[in-house]
C-alpha cells in the first residue's frame, strides 16, 4: 500500500471541504500515520477472501409500488438555508 | 428506605404506572426535575424536551387509563442526538445540523414512545458518533457522573451519563465500533449492542451504515431487554433490517449459566490493561464459572486486524453519507458566490476536525488508483474477522473479553487520534462480525492520578440474532455480582 | 476524402411508476414544485432507501426485452459527487453489477431492412432534481446568477441505456432511438416522451476516414430535444467535423450544446479533469438475486416486440415500411389490426381498411379505432363481402361508416336492405340505357370527343342502382353503348 504521502488537498477537494495550509499540513501527518496503521491490513492473507459489503444476508428487499405521504411543502422550505418562492435557492452553479 | 421515582427502574416504573400505583406524569416531572438539578453539572442533554416530555406523559396515562398494555408505561428515556424525533431539534452534535429540526421520528425511537417511553432529552455524542469519550461534541460538554473530571466514553456519552446520574431510566445510544458499550463500560451500565439488521436505522443519522446499531442503555439488564423488545424487528422504511422473529428478551432471563460454555479470547491477552484491571476481569471470569458456566478458550486469529479494517470501511462510508451536509436543502450554509466555494465553505465550517478526518481518509481509501488496496482489502479482512467468530462459536455459546481498553479517563487525555482509536479495541471485531454484543459492570478500579472508583464493563457476545441467549445470560451474572450498586454516582455537590 | 461517423448514444429513461425509485413519493410529471418530496428523496439525515419492486421488475422486463443478459446476482451503488440538485451528493446507482448487462437494439430503416446495435451498459438509478438558472436572462447555466432547485424529479426510477458507437449515420441513430422508444412503450415500462423529460438522449460523435477502423476524438452533443433536432444536431456535428479537420484543425473531446434555432452545437465545456466518482457498494440496500423462475416467467411473458412485429408485418404480410410503422406507433391499433387479419385472413385488405378508411373515421371523430363500434370480426366480415363481390367498394365505405356509428354485422345489413351488388348483365344494361335516355344532352358531348363525361355517367348509374350495380359492369355496358 502507499502511505508514505497523501494528496490532502486533491482529497479535501474531493469531499468539498475547504482546508487551511495549516490544516493541510496537521491532516496529512495525522492521516498519513493513520494509514500505517491501517497497513497491517496487508499482513493478512486475502487472495481467495470474498469482500463483505455487509453482515445481514438478505436479500431482494424491495417495497410495493404504493405512494406515501409526502412531508409539507413549507415544512420543507422552512428548514432550507435559503429558498425563494417554492424553490430551493443556491448560489451560481460552476460546471464541473 | 423509599427510593425516589428517578432512581427506579423501567421495568419497576412501568409496572407502577400500569397498576395505577403511579401516573407516567409523576414519574415525568420527577425525571424534569432531576434534569433540572443535575444537568449543569453532567451535561448529558444537548435540549431537554420538558414540554415534549409533559404532554408525552399526559397521553401515556390515558392510554393507560383506556386499558393499552404499554409494556414501557411512563419510563424516562434519554435520546441520543442522532436519532430524529419530529418536531424537535436533532443536531448529531455538529454545527452542521445545530439548529434543524427532524420533520419525522426515527422507527426505534417511535416504537419505544408507542411503548409508552416519555422522551425526556436528547443527549450528547461525539459529533456523528465519531469518537469514544463525547469530546468530540461540538456543541457542549458531557461529564462522567462518577467522577465529573473524566469523561463519559462515547460515542453515545450523553445517553449513558444522562441515565447514570438518574436523568432517564433508559437512553437509547448507537453503536458503530463500540459507541454504546464503551459508555456504558465508563458509567457502571448496560449497553447492548444488538445483531445488525435487528433494529431499524431509519431516522438514525448515519456513520457508518453497515455497522451502525441502535440499542438501549440501561441500569439493569432486564430495562436492557424492555426496550430491545420493544424496538427489535423488521422495519419496512429499513432495507437493511432482518425479516425474522424476534425472541423476547424480558421473558428469557436466566438465573444461572448452567450449561453454556463461555470462550475467552486467547489473543485478548488483559495484563497489557495492568494489574488492577487484569485482577478485576480475572475475577469476572471466575463468576462466569461459578454461575455455572464452563469457560473454555477461543481462538480469534484475525481479531488484532479488527481497528485497522474498521478505520478503513467506517470512513469510507461516512465520507459517501456525509456528503449530504451542503447547506442546499438543510442546515449550516456559509454563504458564497458560486455553489462549489458554499459546499466547501459550509463543510469547512460545519464539520470539527475529527468528522474532517474520517471524510478526508474515507474519501482517500475509495478514491481511485485506492480502492483495492484500501477498501476493498478491508472488506475482505472483515470476512476473516466474521469467519473466525463463526469458527469460534463452533465450540462456545458466548464469547467475554473487555468492553473498553481502560477505565473513563480525564479529558484532554488522549490526544493522538489512533489513541483513540484503541479504546474500541475489543469492541470493534463485534462490530465488523455485525454480532450481539453487550457490556455488563464487572468491577471497580480507581485509575492512576484518580481519587474514586471507576466502574468497568465485561463485554459478552454471542452469535447473530442471539439476543434473547446473551441479555439471558448477562441477567444471571448481573444477579450473582451485582458490582452496579456497590457504588453511586458522585453528584453530591450538585444535587439537593 | 470520405468520411465515415461513429456515433454512440446514451439514453436517461425514466420508468413508469406510481412512486418513486426508493421511497413512496409519487413519480409524475408537472406537479407543483417540490410537493413530492419526502426525507428519502430529500436525503435528509436519517432517511433510507427501500427499492420499487415494479421498476425493478421494469427494468428486468427491457433487459429482456434488449437480449440482455439477467445475472443472477446484482447491487446497487453509490456514486459519489456534489451537485445541488442530488440531495444525497451521491447518486444510487448499479456499477459493475447491474440488473441487466448487455443486450441490443434490433431497429428497421426505410428501405424495410433491419440493423441491431448492442449495448455498452444498461442499468438502473435514481434521476436528480431540477435546476432552473436564473439571473442570466436567457435561462442557462452560463452566466446564471444564482438556481433554483425543485426535487420532486429527484429519486425518480432512471435507466441509463449506453450504445455501442456502432451506428454510422443520423437516420441510423433516429431509427435506433425510435425502435428504443416503441419497445419500451410497447413494454408499458415508460412514456419515453422527450418533450416532458421521460427520455432524455447525448450523442456521442467522432468521424474517421471511410475505412478506417480507428476511432477519432469525439464530441458529446446534449440539449436536444426531440428525434428531428437529433437528427440535425448530428448532421450538423458530423459537417462541423469534417470542415474542421478539413481546413487543418483539430477535433478537441468536449461537451457541446446544440442550439435548436441557429441549427448548430456549441461548446459547453471541454473534457474537465477525470471525475473520481468513488463508486462503492451502497451498504444501506442489500443485493438483488432475482428468482430464476421469476426471470423466465417475464421472459416467456413479453409482447411481441416492435422489431418483432415490423418484419412479420413487411414480411410476412406484405405491408410497406410506412404502414408497418404506422402500425408499430400504435400498439392499440395494431392489436386491432391482427383481429382484423385474423378472422379475414386478407392482410391487404385489412390494411387497407385499418388504415385507410377506419384511421380515417378515428381521426375525424376523435375515437379511437380500437375503442370504436366497429369490432375488427365485422370488419373481417365487411373484407369477405368485398372479396366475394357480394358488393362493391362504395357500398363496403358506406357500411363501415354505419358499423362505426353502431350498426352491427355488415353481412345482416346488406341482407336486411338488400344491397348486394347488382352483376345482373339485364339488370344493369336497364340501369344504363335509362340513364343515357334521360342524358341526351351528355351523350352528345361524349360523342363529340368529351370522353370524360363518362364519370358523370357512370355516376347517375351508380345512383339509378341506389349503389348496387357492379361498377365494373357499369363501365363495361357503357362503353359498349356509347361507342355502338
Amino acid at each position: 500500500m502507499q502511505s508514505d504521502s497523501i494528496d490532502v488537498r486533491y482529497v479535501a477537494r474531493l469531499a468539498r471541504i475547504a482546508l487551511t495550509d495549516e490544516e493541510v499540513d496537521r491532516f496529512s501527518e495525522q492521516l498519513v500515520d493513520l494509514l500505517r496503521h491501517v497497513d497491517a491490513l496487508s499482513e493478512l492473507d486475502t487472495n481467495i477472501v470474498a469482500t463483505t459489503a455487509q453482515v445481514v444476508e438478505s436479500r431482494n428487499v424491495t417495497r410495493a409500488d404504493e405512494p406515501r405521504p409526502c412531508l409539507d411543502r413549507a415544512t420543507v422550505l422552512e428548514q432550507a438555508p435559503r429558498s425563494q418562492g417554492n424553490f430551493f435557492r443556491v448560489p451560481r452553479i460552476i460546471a464541473e | 428506605m423509599s427510593e425516589s421515582i428517578f432512581e427506579r427502574s423501567a421495568a419497576d416504573i412501568a409496572s407502577a404506572v400500569m397498576s395505577g400505583s403511579l401516573s407516567a406524569a409523576d414519574v415525568t416531572e420527577a425525571s424534569l426535575a432531576r434534569v433540572d438539578a443535575v444537568d449543569d453539572a453532567v451535561g448529558a442533554y444537548l435540549t431537554r424536551l420538558h414540554g415534549v416530555a409533559r404532554g408525552r406523559a399526559t397521553a401515556v396515562d390515558a392510554r393507560v387509563r383506556a386499558g393499552e398494555r404499554l409494556p414501557l408505561a411512563g419510563v424516562p428515556l434519554a435520546v441520543k442526538d442522532n436519532m430524529c424525533l419530529t418536531g424537535t431539534r436533532t443536531t448529531a452534535a455538529s454545527k452542521i445540523l445545530e439548529h434543524w429540526v427532524a420533520p419525522y421520528t426515527a422507527t426505534a425511537v417511535a416504537r419505544l414512545l408507542d411503548a409508552g417511553c416519555v422522551p425526556i432529552g436528547k443527549a450528547n455524542l461525539d459529533e456523528f458518533a465519531m469518537g469514544s469519550s463525547c469530546e468530540n461534541s461540538a456543541l457542549g460538554v458531557t461529564r462522567n457522573p462518577y467522577d465529573l473530571a473524566r469523561v463519559p466514553g462515547g460515542s453515545s456519552g450523553g445517553s449513558a451519563a444522562a441515565v447514570a446520574a438518574l436523568e432517564a431510566a433508559v437512553a437509547v445510544g448507537s453503536d458503530t465500533g463500540g459507541s454504546i458499550r464503551e459508555p456504558a463500560a465508563f458509567c457502571n451500565l448496560v449497553g447492548f449492542k444488538p445483531t445488525y439488521g435487528r433494529v431499524s436505522r431509519y431516522g438514525l443519522i448515519a456513520f457508518a451504515s453497515s455497522l451502525d446499531q441502535i440499542g438501549p442503555l440501561t441500569r439493569t439488564v432486564e430495562d436492557a431487554a424492555l426496550v430491545y423488545d420493544a424496538m427489535a424487528g423488521f422495519d419496512p422504511m429499513d432495507a437493511t433490517t432482518v425479516d425474522r422473529v424476534v425472541e423476547p428478551a424480558a421473558t428469557a432471563l436466566r438465573e444461572d449459566l448452567r450449561g453454556l460454555r463461555v470462550g475467552l479470547v486467547r489473543q485478548f491477552d488483559t495484563s497489557v490493561l495492568g494489574p488492577d484491571i487484569q485482577a478485576a476481569y480475572k475475577k469476572a471470569y471466575d463468576d462466569l464459572a461459578a454461575c455455572g458456566a464452563e469457560i473454555v478458550e477461543v481462538s480469534l486469529p484475525t481479531a488484532d486486524y479488527g481497528l485497522a479494517t474498521y478505520y478503513l470501511i467506517a470512513p469510507a462510508e461516512c465520507s459517501s453519507n456525509l456528503s449530504r451536509f451542503d447547506g442546499v436543502r438543510y442546515g449550516l450554509r456559509v454563504d458564497a458566490p458560486d455553489v462549489q466555494a458554499m459546499y466547501e465553505k459550509t463543510r469547512a465550517a460545519g464539520f470539527g476536525p475529527e468528522v474532517k478526518r474520517r471524510i478526508l481518509i474515507g474519501t482517500h481509501a475509495l478514491s481511485s488508483g485506492y480502492y483495492d488496496a484500501y477498501y476493498v482489502r478491508a472488506q475482505k479482512a472483515r470476512t476473516l474477522v466474521a469467519h473466525d467468530f463463526e469458527k469460534a462459536f463452533a465450540s462456545c455459546d458466548l464469547i467475554a473479553c473487555p468492553a473498553a481498553s481502560s477505565p473513563a479517563f480525564a479529558f484532554n487525555a488522549k490526544s493522538d487520534p489512533y489513541s483513540m482509536y484503541m479504546m474500541d479495541y475489543y469492541t470493534i471485531p463485534m462490530s465488523l462480525a455485525g454480532l450481539p454484543a453487550l457490556s455488563v459492570p464487572c468491577g471497580w478500579v480507581t485509575p492512576p492520578g484518580g481519587s474514586v472508583p471507576m466502574p468497568l464493563g465485561l463485554q459478552l457476545c454471542a452469535p447473530q440474532f442471539a439476543e434473547a441467549l446473551l441479555l439471558g445470560a448477562a441477567h444471571a451474572y448481573e444477579r450473582a455480582t451485582q458490582h452496579a450498586s456497590k457504588f453511586g454516582p458522585r453528584l453530591e455537590a450538585v444535587s439537593p | 476524402m470520405s468520411w465515415e461517423a461513429v456515433i454512440g448514444i446514451e439514453c436517461h429513461v425514466e420508468l413508469k411508476t406510481e412512486t418513486k425509485m426508493f421511497c413512496g413519493c409519487r413519480n409524475e410529471f408537472g406537479a407543483q414544485p417540490n410537493t413530492n418530496v419526502c426525507p428519502v428523496c430529500l436525503g435528509m439525515p436519517g432517511a433510507l432507501p427501500v427499492p420499487n419492486r415494479v421498476a425493478i421488475e421494469h427494468m428486468v422486463r427491457a433487459g429482456l426485452a434488449f437480449g440482455s443478459e439477467i445475472p443472477a446476482f446484482s447491487k446497487f451503488d453509490r456514486k459519489n459527487y456534489f451537485y445541488p440538485d442530488m440531495p444525497k451528493d451521491y447518486q444510487i446507482s448499479q456499477f459493475d453489477m447491474p440488473l441487466t448487462q448487455g443486450g441490443e437494439v434490433k431497429y428497421w430503416l426505410e428501405d424495410g431492412s433491419m440493423k441491431s446495435c448492442r449495448l455498452t451498459r444498461i442499468h438502473l438509478e435514481e434521476d436528480t432534481g431540477k435546476s432552473t438558472h436564473a439571473g442570466s436572462g436567457d435561462g442557462r447555466i452560463a452566466g446564471s446568477e444564482y438556481s433554483l432547485v425543485d426535487f420532486n424529479r429527484a429519486g425518480v426510477p432512471l435507466m441509463e441505456c449506453v450504445s455501442e458507437p456502432e451506428i454510422h449515420t443520423s437516420q441510423d441513430a433516429v431509427a435506433y432511438l425510435t425502435a428504443l422508444r416503441e419497445t419500451l412503450l410497447q413494454l408499458g415500462v415508460s412514456d419515453v416522451k422527450m418533450e416532458e423529460g421521460s427520455l432524455r438522449c447525448d450523442a456521442n460523435v467522432s468521424i474517421r476516414p471511410a475505412g478506417s477502423t480507428e476511432l477519432g476524438t469525439k464530441t458529446e452533443i446534449k440539449n436536444m430535444n426531440s428525434f428531428r433536432s437529433v437528427q440535425r444536431a448530428i448532421e450538423s456535428e458530423i459537417r462541423r467535423q469534417i470542415d474542421t479537420i478539413e481546413s487543418g484543425g483539430r477535433i478537441v473531446q468536449e461537451t457541446r450544446g446544440w442550439d435548436e434555432a441557429r441549427g448548430d452545437t456549441h461548446s459547453m465545456r471541454s473534457k474537465e479533469e477525470a471525475h473520481d466518482y468513488r463508486y462503492f457498494p451502497d451498504p444501506d440496500l442489500v443485493p438483488m438475486e432475482l428468482d430464476r423462475e421469476d426471470v423466465e416467467r417475464m421472459r416467456s411473458a413479453l409482447p411481441e416486440l416492435p422489431w418483432q412485429r415490423f418484419e412479420r408485418l413487411t414480411a410476412e404480410y406484405g405491408l410497406n415500411v410506412k404502414q408497418a410503422a404506422q402500425l408499430i406507433d400504435n400498439v392499440r391499433l395494431a392489436q386491432y389490426f391482427d383481429r382484423v387479419v385474423a378472422a379475414s385472413k386478407n392482410p391487404q385488405q385489412s390494411t387497407n381498411f385499418v388504415l385507410g378508411d377506419l384511421s380515417r373515421l378515428a381521426n375525424e371523430s376523435g375515437v379511437a379505432v380500437a375503442d370504436s363500434k366497429a369490432s375488427p370480426e365485422d370488419v373481417a366480415e365487411l373484407i369477405a363481402l368485398v372479396d366475394a363481390k357480394t358488393i362493391n367498394s362504395k357500398i363496403a365505405k358506406t357500411l363501415l361508416e354505419r358499423m362505426w356509428n353502431g350498426d352491427g354485422s355488415p353481412k345482416a345489413t346488406v341482407e336486411g336492405e338488400g344491397l348486394a351488388q347488382t352483376s345482373d348483365p339485364g339488370a344493369v344494361e336497364k340501369f344504363v340505357d335509362d340513364v343515357l335516355a334521360a342524358n341526351p344532352n351528355v351523350v352528345a358531348e361524349y360523342r363529340a370527343g368529351k370522353t370524360n363525361v363518362t364519370g358523370f355517367l357512370v355516376g347517375q348509374v351508380m345512383k339509378a342502382s341506389r349503389g348496387k350495380a357492379d361498377p365494373a359492369l357499369v363501365n363495361d355496358v357503357l362503353k359498349r353503348r356509347l361507342s355502338g
